[in-house]
């Protein structure tokens, strides 16, 4: 038994996570829980493993067959609201899978048999064509506290891949189907999934001469919406803390363009350091001690590295020249910072050490390069380019090879990774139409690193600016 | 009672304004922005200059407006200004507001080549989020590239 530490903003988070032991059945018995369903003869799994390690990009995965997976309702146990939890949960964690386009959810009007008992009558799930098969309790544990177990079979070996209990309270029901779906991706594909995530972004509202810009927050999926400032002053470009639920972002306060950090749970802001110029384009160092970062001198910018905390910052790049630098991202083990520069005549990506020393350009397609970030996993590094009157968002491999355009159209600006380096988020604006600004929009969008699967987030006003959070830890 | 005040009010407003338009059509300008204000600024000199696409260089049509500026600033000495970069649609976000900044810089350097004092200016950059043209064409991009000077 253990906790699952949650993001403190979301309240009473502890989730207690039991292991459940394999059910008996059939002649197979015992079968290890810790089992894969990559060993044996399981599920067909299309392509190449994900978790792979692989110099080439992998551009047909996300083309290939989804898996068939049946998630009837979870059962409600010991009365209350447990059926209708039950029903919830299940309705989270298909729209999850369903939507990281891996997944076909199988429609419920072809279930030969609504709920599965303790051990599923595999031949009712087979002849649907389900390779694996979700079923589950919400048993009501009196009070607030729910104990939800959860288990994920293979259909054709007849298997149990997976079996665990988690108890909480009641209102962290979402969250556990979150936690259940990064199960079942994760057992199912052999990585990381990223559904008990949140993103962070920029909330746009009013005329365009007179935005409102405040600082929002949402679930992966687009639930759980909260407006974290009041618009009073524009706010930018936030970005999470590897592990502390903290913010940093650039906002006007006080007519004073700077970068802020912002604590999720109090809601406390501070002005980080205390610069002449503007501060702006945040990241945090991977190991969330340091935040990089741009500040404005003369004409230009340069790159800039400050504890969280505030105190001496180290300048990394010497905006003397009068080049603008901005825009800095640390590679995921700290080593390497990519960053976009005008030193060049136009806007370039370049990679520095972490030192600051020895800057050297990879971006050479056409047009201007801008907004780098690197990939978790480190292969590659997304950016936005700019070819005549087109955006575009695209990934290449760190020394600047293999460049793919993932997603092209009037403007998009700003990818940002889900933990596992999989999926990308960034926005999209469309152009206005007439001279008063009718027709703007701006919204988020993700799509998987293969250039596939390609969807609009819902969220309740205009959004920009996003920023996926880790996977808790 | 309070309908019948407003009433008389509006009638005597109505006046005002006719008479005030009769005194501008035919006597000398008695009603026009107070001398030395924003106004005053934005209709007899000019608060704003324009950029070309990507550019900070001052233009031509630019260093004649900031002259103008620098001469108004020269006599009304107890105004300060903020001097604010501006940028269009069609660029990144980040990169915007250091090139707003820099338009604002520009402004405000020559500025003091004409002898303002540098204390009275500050400058900020708004990137491209306080667009004054609201379309997305040519025509309003031009007029977003600026840098906006302000009576503070």
């Amino acid at each position: 038994m253990n906790s699952i530490p949650g993001p403190a903003a979301q309240g009473d988070a502890a989730i207690t996570r039991t292991a459940l032991p394999p059910l008996r059945f059939g002649r197979r018995s015992l079968v290890s829980a810790g089992a894969g369903l990559l060993a044996g003869g399981g599920l067909i799994l299309p392509g190449r493993a994900l978790g792979q390690q692989s110099a080439e990009i992998t551009v047909d995965r996300a083309r290939a067959e989804p898996i068939p997976i049946a998630i009837p309702n979870l059962v409600g146990v010991g009365g209350g609201d447990t059926a209708q939890l039950g029903r919830d949960m299940a309705g989270v964690i298909s729209n999850n899978l369903a939507r990281s386009g891996l997944f076909r959810a199988i429609d419920r009007a072809a279930f030969v048999a609504q709920g599965a008992g303790d051990v599923p009558n595999f031949a009712n799930w087979k002849v649907i064509g389900a390779q694996a098969l979700v079923t589950g309790k919400v048993e009501s544990q009196g009070g607030d506290r729910v104990r939800v177990e959860f288990r994920l079979w293979d259909i054709l070996p007849q298997t149990q891949i997976q079996g665990t209990a988690y108890t909480a309270t009641t209102g962290n029901w979402r969250r556990i189907a979150h936690i259940i779906s990064d199960v079942i991706y994760e057992r199912l594909l052999g990585e990381k999934g990223y559904f008990d995530t949140r993103v962070v972004y920029i909330a746009g509202s009013g005329p365009r001469d007179r935005r409102v810009k405040r600082l929002a927050i949402m679930d992966q999926d687009g639930e759980n919406n909260r407006f974290l400032t009041d618009g009073s002053a524009l706010a930018l470009s936030p970005r999470f803390h590897p592990t502390r639920d903290q913010i940093a972002y650039m906002s006007y306060v006080n007519n004073r363009p700077r970068v802020y950090t912002f604590d999720l749970g109090s809601g406390r802001q501070q002005m980080l350091g205390n610069f002449e110029g503007i501060t702006l384009s945040p990241r945090y160092a991977p190991d969330g001690n340091n935040i990089i970062m741009a500040q404005t001198r003369g004409a230009g910018s340069e790159i800039v590295l400050i504890p969280v905390g505030g105190g001496a910052p180290r300048r990394l790049t010497d905006a003397g020249g009068g080049a603008i630098d901005v825009s800095p991202c640390f590679s995921p083990d700290g080593q390497q910072i990519v960053f976009e520069s005008d030193r060049g005549g136009d806007q370039q990506l370049y990679v520095m050490s972490a030192s600051g020393g020895g800057a050297k350009r990879i971006s050479f397609g056409q047009g201007k390069y801008a907004t780098p970030v690197w990939s978790p996993r480190g292969d590659l590094i997304a950016f936005t380019r700019i070819t005549g009157g087109t955006f575009a968002i695209g990934v290449m491999r760190p020394d600047g090879s293999g460049e793919r355009i993932l997603s092209e159209s009037f403007y998009v600006e700003g990818p940002t990774f889900a933990p596992n380096g999989r999926v990308i988020m960034f926005w999209r604006e469309t152009a206005a139409r007439d001279a008063r600004g009718n027709g703007f929009t701006s919204r988020l969008v993700s799509i998987d690193i293969t250039g596939f699967n390609e969807r609009q987030m819902t969220t309740p006003t205009d959004a920009s600016d996003p920023a996926w959070s880790p996977l808790p830890a | 009672m309070n309908i019948k005040i407003l009433g008389t009010v509006a009638a005597v407003a109505l006046l005002a304004a006719c008479s005030n338009q009769a005194a501008t059509s035919t006597g000398p300008v008695s009603s026009g922005p107070v001398p030395g204000s924003q106004e005053d600024l934005v209709a007899n000199v000019g608060d704003r200059v324009f950029f070309d696409l990507n550019k900070n260089a001052l233009r031509s049509d630019a260093r004649i407006t900031l002259e103008r500026q620098a001469a108004w600033l020269q006599k009304w000495s107890a105004n300060n200004v903020q001097v604010a970069g501006n940028c269009d649609e069609r660029g990144t976000q980040a990169y915007n507001i250091a090139l707003g900044q820099r338009r604002a810089n520009a402004a405000r350097d020559f500025l003091v080549a004409k002898g303002v004092a540098a204390t009275r200016i500050t400058t900020i950059s708004y990137g491209k989020d306080r667009p004054t043209a609201l379309g997305s064409n040519e025509q309003a991009w031009a007029q977003n590239r600026n840098a906006i000077t302000s009576v503070r």
